[in-house]
């Protein structure tokens, strides 16, 4: 297959790696046999896990097909490489939605079994993997097998989560779930610290289908995670104004695009502090329950395309963790004081619920809350700043989300991810050679035969 | 009666892309290629899609035996055609200069090849005083050059076909639409070195269909290729063989 040799990198825009770029336009090319090679769908993820420097990448981008489609059942079958957004576009006229979606449509639905990506519900109706019926996933040695929570189960949910590192999924089998309109009801509910915002999150009277708290991450002292709780549900149909229309109808969104890097220093404490301000009180007033569309709700920033740019050229780092529910409170406190002593602003930080821990053997979610925050790069400091979030993160038995990292050690993700081994035994008899590794993996020694 | 269109070579991105750009205007396709399993995904995908009648088949450009019968099927199946876009090709590699049997497939398939499936189409048309056929033929067409003149002579022979088929099919009022694409994002382009002003396939596709609006005859796509070839076409012979192109 014609190699395309040249520099990329992830949706931080850090690091920038070479790599030999693939990409088979036929399902009988998805598995060019090279030795260390790493399947990219959008190239979403954040660091490096789409990522394999100076080896094979493989792009999955035209392998994009929708194969079939029970409109009674909610099933859908298509090929990884489609994206959520594309798939949206037939499912949601048809009266369908995607049963997860991550905060941006942008992803390919291969991407979103490899990292089994949570959204605003996972703490009723758990993460990506949960909803995929079966997939057929490549392995090393060229065959494909079809893997469920019934066949293959081992493999099926070492692959769920497991960061494309078991073989390449070609196909996807997508259970969905029904709506009556493509609108959404949301209502915010102010909180004017942490603890509130934790009482708004856990409070079966505010809590909603989908639930996400936004904080302003720069406030400190008395106000120390600040924020709003943004809860949400399809609208059914009697939840719509009278002469709505059709009710299925989507609404194209316009997009902005950042037409080039920002330098680094636009986002600052300042910039950042007023526009936080600014949101607190406009968005804080929502109290009552009103009308929008599934884009807003869902995926409020693709409406700036390339918004990544924003943080300048040398990139950013999103660090998202989750601490179990019982050190919580304590954790993600910690984690807000250490980054406001820091002065390293967040431009976005967001929290959510966790339900019970999923199957997959390397998947993120545990039952508790996640924190998720946006890190310009400036310098080493926030490497170093990093480091200590991970010891806190550790020290309340949490972990670090792979699909957003570009910078964890192999030490920490051993301890963070405790069915590694597990994982790894799995790993090791259907793909001996490690041929399917990627820089992350090569990063946290994952994959790796010897301890 | 709805349009109906039969795309041939339908697994190439460019032709992905055209067929995509007919069903978003409701045309019913017929899809034909060597590759049936990928024909099949195709297939599926544009149903879901745009809701469109999808149909494929199995068609061999080299085995130009079958072509009539695969011609009469596909009349059959989609109960007459409004129009054909030929849209496989070959590119093949350098081998085919040096070594003839390579350079033979890569005539049969461009030129030979596309000139039985021709026939059998226009004659067709002629009849019905009705219809259309577009034909991607190539900018290296245009100007034999030594990296691919085995390909540049079989896409220069199909150009000077459809060009031959206009003139006997304008009294008819069968258009004949000859597409000249310049650099794709394609499986036969993906890391060539020396690529520039690459077009999307999708963009490609789109402009396929849009000519059938417009009245040129020979589409440079995207439009700035016809001035770049004018400009290739006139470099005097003397010097144009000197030049590393």
């Amino acid at each position: 297959m014609p190699t395309l040799i040249t520099s990329i990198f992830g949706w931080g825009r850090y690091p920038v790696q070479t790599c030999k770029l693939e990409r088979p336009e036929r399902y009988a090319d998805l598995h060019s046999g090279a030795v260390s090679l790493i399947a990219r769908g959008q190239g979403r993820s954040y660091g490096d896990a789409a990522l394999n420097e100076n080896r094979h990448v493989l792009l999955t981008e035209r392998v994009n097909r929708l194969l079939a489609f029970d409109a009674d059942k909610g099933i859908l079958r298509a090929e990884a490489g489609v994206t959520l957004a594309e798939i949206l576009d037939v499912i949601v006229p048809k009266g369908w939605f995607l049963p997860v979606t991550p905060g941006t449509k942008f992803v390919s639905l291969g991407g979103c079994v490899a990292a089994d990506v949570h959204g605003k519900n996972h703490h009723h109706e758990g993460s990506f993997g949960d909803h995929v019926i079966a997939i057929d996933l490549i392995l090393a040695d060229g065959r494909h097998v079809t893997c469920s929570a019934a066949e293959n189960a081992d493999l099926f949910w070492a692959t769920v989560g497991g960061m494309g590192l078991t073989g390449i999924i070609g196909e996807v089998v997508l259970k969905l779930i029904p709506i009556a309109s493509s609108h959404m009801i949301v209502r915010h509910h102010a909180a004017g610290n942490l603890e509130q915002l934790f009482q708004h999150l856990q409070n079966p009277a505010i809590d909603d289908r989908y639930a996400v708290a936004w904080i302003d991450s720069l406030v400190t002292g008395q106000q120390l995670g600040r924020g709003i709780a943004m809860c949400g549900h399809h609208a059914a149909v009697d939840e719509l104004p009278a002469g709505h229309g059709d009710a299925l109808a989507i609404k194209p969104e316009r997009s902005r695009k950042v037409p080039f890097d920002l330098p680094g220093w636009a986002l600052n404490p300042l910039s950042i502090g007023a526009f936080n301000a600014l949101y607190y009180r406009r968005a804080g007033k929502k109290t009552q329950p009103f009308l929008t569309g599934y884009d807003p709700y869902f995926y409020p920033l693709d409406a700036i395309d390339q918004w990544n740019r924003l943080y300048g050229k040398r990139g950013f780092v999103q660090y998202q963790c989750v601490i179990p529910d019982n050190a919580a409170f304590d954790g993600i406190r910690e984690l807000l004081q250490e980054l406001s002593g820091s002065r390293r602003p967040s431009f976005l930080a967001v929290l959510k619920r966790f339900g019970a821990q999923g199957r997959g053997l390397l998947s993120f979610p545990m039952a508790g809350y996640t924190l998720a925050l946006d890190l310009p790069i400036r310098d080493e400091g926030l490497l170093v700043l990093l480091n200590k979030l991970d010891g806190i993160v550790l020290r309340h038995g949490g972990r670090v989300y792979l699909a957003k990292d570009a910078r964890l050690s192999a030490e920490s993700f051993r301890a963070m991810y405790p069915r590694y081994g597990e994982w790894l035994r799995i790993k090791s008899s259907v793909d001996p050679q490690n041929r399917f590794s990627s820089s992350l993996s090569r990063r946290l020694g994952i994959g790796e035969v010897t301890p | 009666m709805s349009e109906t269109v039969l795309i041939l070579g339908a697994t190439s991105a460019i032709a992905r892309a055209t067929a995509a750009a007919f069903a978003v205007r409701g045309a019913s396709l017929y899809l034909a290629s060597r590759d049936l399993g990928e024909l099949e995904r195709i297939a599926a995908d544009l149903r879901l899609r745009h809701n469109v009648e999808v149909h494929f088949g199995l068609f061999d450009a080299e085995a130009t035996g079958t072509h009539e019968a695969f011609f009469q099927t596909v009349i059959e199946k989609m109960r007459g055609l409004s129009g054909v876009v030929l849209a496989f090709g070959y590119l093949g590699d350098q081998q085919a200069a040096r070594d003839f049997k390579a350079g033979a497939k890569v005539i049969a398939a461009n030129f030979t090849g596309a000139a039985s499936i021709l026939s059998h189409s226009a004659n067709y048309f002629e009849p019905l005083q009705r219809g259309f056929i577009i034909g991607i033929s190539s900018v290296a067409g245009d100007r034999g050059r030594q990296s691919n003149y085995v390909y540049g002579a079989a896409k220069g022979a199909l150009s000077l076909y459809l060009q031959g088929l206009r003139n006997r099919l304008f009294p008819s009022g069968v258009r004949v639409i000859t597409i000249k694409p310049g650099f794709v994002d394609t499986a036969m382009t993906y890391g060539l070195s020396g690529l520039f002003l690459v077009a999307s396939p999708q963009a490609i596709g789109e402009r396929i269909v849009a000519a059938l609006g417009k009245s040129a005859d020979v589409v440079y796509l995207p439009w700035f290729w016809r001035y770049i070839m004018l400009i290739i076409q006139h470099i005097p012979e003397p010097i144009f063989k000197r030049l590393k192109l």
